[in-house]
């Protein structure tokens, strides 16, 4: 009875209505058993390789014999705990800051931002202390993709608060400096940054160095997400009421002072969910790497799929990893929005 | 530490008696640090070039590319000159996504519009779509629809039909081509009508604010238009054919002449811009239209204001002053996403200039520059015309 009552208001409330609502749950009826079919109850799911895949369905074999290759990339099999620790440290460490005393928390932050990257990387690269090396053109996959956008936006976060700051400086030189760096890389798509990753660093640098292409694309994400940083900080900082700089003035604080102590603190808080958009926007965006040879988990997909063995598989490979991204984009877009709606009622 | 503090302490002391120190100096420091850094960057550039043997400069662009390129809007073939090149890119980046901006727009204000919808089904659906689309690499989006999808079309000679005069197959899509007689007399009829509804409409306007009558401009203007062309194209004897394409065999191989074709990389990358992008579009026209507040309906309608009425004069005005900026941020960003063109080998700018041309020319700065340049200058002006917009039609507050 509530049932009814309840589709009586929603669904069927005038003829307009209850046209519109069965059209949607014809084209329901007619696409999803086919779909379904596909995806699941026609689909072959296990197996060592394509001849495996009778039915008509999915041949989820190739995701399954590839999902070493699509997670790390043709990082060596022997070294891929590695990895694998890094990240349960990571995880574990995120994960526990949710649940310890705030002076705890101090402590997993700073470990989190100043010590663990250096950890990771060393893990990653190897080269001493029993390591073996492992050179970055073999990393790849979902662990690159990872790699990238975390340690990216690890850089560009202090250059981007910088910039904000700049931004609305006193001094022309420094405004204008940081209004244009700003309004250059927001005014470019990423692809041409990464193009001059790759082909103009290297005439800028001396003859005979040969920076690392990993690094290269890092330095020119980060000074591409830089400049988004830059704006969504200023947007904080334009947010802080004028009382605040002048109370701060008005006890005697200089400009750094002043941001560091009272300014900044406010601002950062409000822009979370706003850094948390950047960080989505720069995981999506770190598939067109590609473009330069480095293999993230589409570049991944995109190699098997063209394996004499595995041809015809792109679907099945596009779907995996589309629904990986979607995995990740989703619950961080979902996560920012709650934050988002927690800071409107708290404020 | 202390004694750091001690000193910091004394700076600050001295900046305090010479306040234009505290001024000055930082700013010397970074025109210092700007010229150190371009300086060291463009020595090392001109060791290199010198090293490799390339030279600088933009004299290149007048030599012959000596490349071809798949898909152009102007005639180009290989003798032509890296400019040309350029500019067959440019149109192409051009073309996709004015194609891309056209459906984004049409997409996602109705998306938006349905996630609005007092009907829980649609709007839930709508919203599936919304996160469905934006939440998937717009790569990943443009790969999957031209590597499994227009990939798998069949062949030549077997295409699929639809309606008889639309054929797919793996290398493209073929529609009919129009072909006008007399197309300049529609043209200028068509320019003329125009003209005289702007001036009907603008006088009707004065009068109104005059008098307080109401002219139907709108079915008065479609009156004008439909008579005014009608005429045109009857005494000028204005003809419109269609040509359809014909599948021809030419030593076994099957292709389809005549009639427009359109190839799988250029329908691939406009829909999915205008899937991904429609998203984001529908996001900024709901917040439109929730921006407007309930008591301006209210008011509208407490005046006697029909639904109509309502919608017209009073919702969408306001809904578009918040709608518009966002919404050329996305025209933008599509723009600039159509970049990835170079992805699936859809000649534009990128692919055509930054690409081929590079390779060709190894002239990395001059090009990558050039690049740059061209979108940068896309988006500055976009931007001034958005500060010009908004200045324009932000509220007069009292």
């Amino acid at each position: 009875m509530k049932f009814i009552n309840w589709s009586k208001q929603n669904l069927f409330a005038n003829w307009k209505d209850s046209l519109l609502t069965i059209t949607i749950l014809y084209l329901f009826y007619v696409s999803m058993p086919p779909l379904l079919n596909w995806v699941f109850l026609d689909a072959t799911f296990f197996g060592d390789s394509k001849k495996d895949c009778t039915g008509d369905g999915a041949c989820w074999v190739f995701v399954n014999v590839w999902i070493k290759r699509f997670t790390y990339g043709m990082y060596p099999n022997d070294q891929i705990w590695r990895i694998n620790l890094a990240f349960v440290i990571f995880f574990i460490s995120i994960g526990s800051y949710f649940f310890v005393s705030s002076k705890i928390k101090k402590c997993i932050f700073i470990f989190l931002t100043v010590i663990f990257p250096f950890l990771a990387i060393f893990l990653f690269h190897g080269g001493s202390l029993g390591l073996e090396e492992v050179e970055t053109r073999v990393w790849g996959g979902l662990f690159l993709t990872l790699f990238i956008s975390v340690f990216s936006i690890i850089f560009c976060f202090p250059i981007g608060v910088l910039l904000a700051m700049g931004r609305r400086s006193n001094l022309p030189v420094i405004k204008y400096f940081s209004i244009g760096f700003i309004e250059l890389w927001r005014g470019v798509p990423l692809i041409t940054v990464l193009f001059m990753a790759a082909v103009m660093f290297p005439v800028f640098l001396p003859s005979g160095t040969n920076l690392d292409k990993l690094i290269r694309v890092i330095i020119a994400i980060t000074l591409f997400e830089s400049a988004y940083i830059a704006e969504v900080v200023r947007g904080g900082l334009q947010a802080i009421p004028r009382g605040q700089y002048d109370a701060a003035n008005s006890i005697g604080m200089g400009y750094w002072k002043s941001h560091l102590l009272i300014i900044l603190p406010q601002a950062l808080k409000i822009v979370i969910p706003g850094v948390a958009n950047t960080f989505i926007a720069l995981f999506k965006d770190t598939p067109l790497i590609l473009v330069v040879g480095l293999m993230e988990l589409l570049g991944m997909v995109n190699m098997a799929k063209t394996n004499p063995a595995w041809l015809g598989l792109a679907t099945e490979g596009y779907v995996f990893a589309a629904f990986v991204y979607f995995i990740f984009c989703f619950s961080m877009s979902r996560y920012s929005l709650g934050l988002e709606n927690k800071l409107k009622t708290t404020n | 530490m202390k004694l750091l503090r001690k000193n910091i302490e004394k700076l600050n002391l001295f900046l305090e008696n010479y306040p234009k120190i505290g001024i000055y100096f930082p700013q010397f420091l970074i025109i210092l640090l700007l010229g150190i850094i371009i300086s060291y960057f463009s020595m090392n550039a001109s060791t290199n070039m010198a090293a490799r043997g390339i030279e600088t400069g933009f004299g290149f662009l007048a030599n012959k590319a000596s490349f071809d390129i798949q898909f152009s809007l102007i005639d180009f073939d290989s003798n032509d000159s890296y400019a040309r090149a350029y500019l067959v890119g440019l149109l192409n980046t051009l073309l996709v996504s004015g194609i891309g901006i056209f459906f984004a727009t049409v997409i996602g204000f109705f998306v938006g519009i349905t996630r609005l919808s007092t009907n829980i089904l649609a709007s839930k659906v709508a919203e599936a779509y919304i996160e469905i689309f934006r939440n998937i690499p717009l790569l990943l989006q443009i790969f999957f629809w031209y590597f499994a999808v227009l990939r798998l079309l069949p062949s030549s000679d077997n295409s699929l039909i639809l309606f008889n005069f639309v054929f797919a197959n793996i290398k493209g899509i073929y529609i009919p081509r129009f072909i006008w007689e007399n197309l300049n007399y529609f043209l200028y009829g068509f320019l003329f009508s125009i003209l005289i509804i702007y001036l009907f409409v603008s006088i009707s306007k004065k009068k109104q604010e005059k008098t307080g009558l109401q002219v139907p401009t709108f079915t008065t203007s479609l009156i004008i238009f439909f008579t005014i062309n009608f005429l045109v194209i009857y005494f000028g004897q204005v003809g419109l054919t269609l040509s359809y394409p014909v599948l021809e065999t030419n030593r076994g191989l099957h292709n389809y002449m005549g009639g427009v074709s359109v190839i799988p990389e250029l329908i691939a990358l406009a829909f999915s811009l205008s899937l991904y992008t429609s998203t984001f579009i529908a996001e900024c026209v709901r917040a439109g239209i929730l921006g407007i507040d309930k008591g301006q309906k209210e008011a509208a309608a407490s005046i006697g204001l029909s639904k109509a009425q309502i919608l017209k004069l009073i919702v969408i005005p306001q809904a578009l002053r918040i709608i518009i900026p966002p919404v050329t941020n996305q025209y933008l960003n599509l723009t600039k996403n159509s970049s990835l063109a170079a992805a699936i080998a859809y000649p534009d700018i990128v692919l055509v200039f930054a690409g081929t041309a590079l390779m060709q020319t190894g002239k990395a700065i001059e090009i990558v520059s050039i690049t740059m340049l061209t979108y940068l200058t896309l988006s500055v002006s976009i931007s001034i015309f958005m500060n010009w917009y908004n200045k324009k039609n932000s509220i007069a507050e009292r």
